[in-house]
């Protein structure tokens, strides 16, 4: 299974989750986990999806969520799991 | 399971404390490119990094995407040419910096390293056109870098080369005077030399190395940084030092990924990660800025050694653990005008050409990126090479300088590269003379390896 996890920070707002996860929906990706924390208006959002069965390349995902960066000015990030996997296990 | 803190601890350090992966670059062997025709030579070098090199950059810009982890630059090292040049002495080898640097902006890499050669213990056939040929060489290309190994440990210091090296460093200074001596900036000196750095200027693709490899350099000075910032008040050194090798674990794991996922992707050996924490001009990503969080008023005060000895041990303590194959320069660099910090030491005067020598004894290179006065005479820059090497020698350790000469200016002034090279205050030399000594030539033996006190 190919997992990417996506990290949403920014200020709190309706619809952050139903905008992400319908790219997510649009694009093949699977979600299998959310957890999200909201600390003094600060929104920080995180999303574990399957892209094993995704409709498009990794990289057009990444440009897909990408474009709530502007629309909801929020800090988005998609990456491999892997890189997180390297950093904080051993 | 992954862990929230660990994820947003992840993102922060790429977001706010400039983690990057300084450099993917590609080794390659040119051993095969060798002919007496010089021009049949040079065509072939040019054909073999093209073909190796052709997916490099495109590689690199897929896994920074992949995990969302920059990768600053591409870069290619290549057989020191003074090996392949030998074989047609009579012929001027500036065709092969040609060639290299036609190559390094076909593949699309920003810097291209191995316009080198390795003289530590005499001049071999292709080495005397090579070494006066890098002034021009620098000066009539962009992209290539030149190094030349003038000491080791087990073989002592040329210092026929040595001498040599001061008029190379000046006269390439002299013929970029136009474009702010940039030459100067792309040639190192080195002592112990090591053969898979993948660092600019230094990097070129020693003659042990396998056909193709792939080395990474990682960085993060910011991130230390920010580590020791968060520490309690009063923190102890002890707890400095385990913190400095928690937080350099995690900064070479993401080297050792992108190294072994270019190595799979590319089909090339992996070769090391080097651990080096490598400063960007950029506010934070300071290797001066951690020596003062840790409590130094200013780089330079006195201390900084000690501190940086500390820095430099512990990154390697940490990395080593992360790293199937460590190598190259691992440590902290102390380029002056790469490092905000250090622009900000050297021109308030805390931060001086002595103070930095001593710090060489115990950081990973050497005296890097300093901006001399413009009438510093090539005998006073051999005579640092040679003060520089010595450190090199004695210590087992590489030793590197990379100075310029800034035409036309004086203590005062600066000068200003641009880009990751940045920009720095001319430093004021030490004016004696030490002409006599390094007119004398010949060669310091290489020292003992025992009584060491």
């Amino acid at each position: 299974m190919k997992k990417a996890v996506i990290t949403v920070t920014g200020k709190d707002m309706v619809g952050i989750l139903a905008r992400v996860a319908g790219i997510c929906a649009q694009d093949g990706a699977n979600v299998l986990e959310v957890s999200q924390t909201v600390l003094q208006d600060v929104f920080a959002m995180i999303m574990l999806v399957d892209i094993t069965n995704s409709t498009v390349p990794f990289a057009q995902f990444a440009d897909d969520l990408a474009v709530i960066e502007n629309e909801l000015a929020m800090k988005v990030h998609v990456m491999h799991e892997d890189i997180f996997n390297s950093m904080h296990r051993i | 399971m992954l862990e929230t803190k660990d994820i947003l601890e992840t993102i922060q350090m790429i977001d706010d404390e400039n983690l990057d992966v300084r450099t993917i670059t590609m080794g390659i062997s040119l051993f095969d490119c060798i002919d007496s025709d010089p021009d049949k030579a040079a065509q072939k070098v040019y054909d073999k990094i093209c073909r190796y090199a052709e997916n490099l950059v495109k590689t690199g810009e897929d896994i920074s995407r992949d995990y969302g982890i920059p990768i600053i630059n591409k870069r290619v090292s290549v057989t020191p040419i003074a090996l392949v040049a030998g074989a047609c002495p009579s012929a001027s080898p500036i065709r092969f910096a040609k060639a290299l640097d036609r190559a390094a902006h076909t593949v699309g890499v920003n810097f291209i390293g191995g316009y080198s050669s390795l003289v530590h213990k005499g001049f071999g056939p292709g080495d005397y056109a090579l070494i006066e040929s890098i002034p021009e060489a620098l000066a009539e290309t962009e992209l290539v870098c030149s190094s030349v190994n003038i000491g080791s440990t087990k073989a002592g210091i040329n210092m026929d080369a040595v001498a040599k090296m001061g008029r190379v460093v000046r006269q390439t200074a002299e013929l970029t005077a136009d474009r702010n001596c940039i030459g100067a900036a792309k040639l190192v000196v080195f002592c112990n030399a090591p053969e898979d750095n993948p660092f600019m200027a230094g990097a070129f693709h020693g003659p042990g190395e396998p056909d193709s490899v792939i080395n990474v350099g990682v960085s993060g000075p910011g991130v230390v940084r920010a580590a020791i910032k968060k520490m309690q008040p009063g923190a102890s050194i002890t707890e400095i030092a385990e913190l400095i090798k928690r937080t350099a674990f995690k900064i070479t794991r993401t080297g050792q990924l992108v190294a072994q996922e270019a190595s799979r992707r590319l089909s090339v050996p992996f070769g090391i990660v080097d651990l080096s924490l490598a400063p960007t001009p950029a506010v934070g990503d300071s290797v001066a800025y951690i020596l003062e969080a840790m409590g130094l008023e200013q780089c330079g005060a006195h201390g900084t050694t000690a501190a940086l000895a500390l820095l430099n041990d512990a990154v390697k303590k940490g990395g080593v653990m992360a790293s199937s194959q460590v190598g190259g320069l691992s440590g902290a660099f102390i380029p002056v005008s790469e490092d905000a910090g250090m622009i900000a030491a050297a021109r308030s005067g805390a931060l001086t050409l002595n103070k930095l020598e001593a710090m060489t004894a115990v950081c990973s290179v050497g005296l890097d990126m300093i901006v001399l006065p413009g009438d510093t005479t090539a005998d006073i820059i051999s005579a640092i090479i040679a003060d520089e090497a010595a450190i090199g020698m004695v210590n087992s350790k590489t030793t590197a300088v990379r100075v310029i000469p800034a035409i036309g200016k004086q203590v005062g002034d600066e000068l200003d590269f641009g880009g990751l090279l940045g920009s720095g205050p001319v430093m004021p030399v030490n004016t004696y003379s030490p002409a006599e000594f390094i007119a004398r030539g010949g060669r310091i033996p290489a020292p003992l390896q025992s009584l060491k006190n």
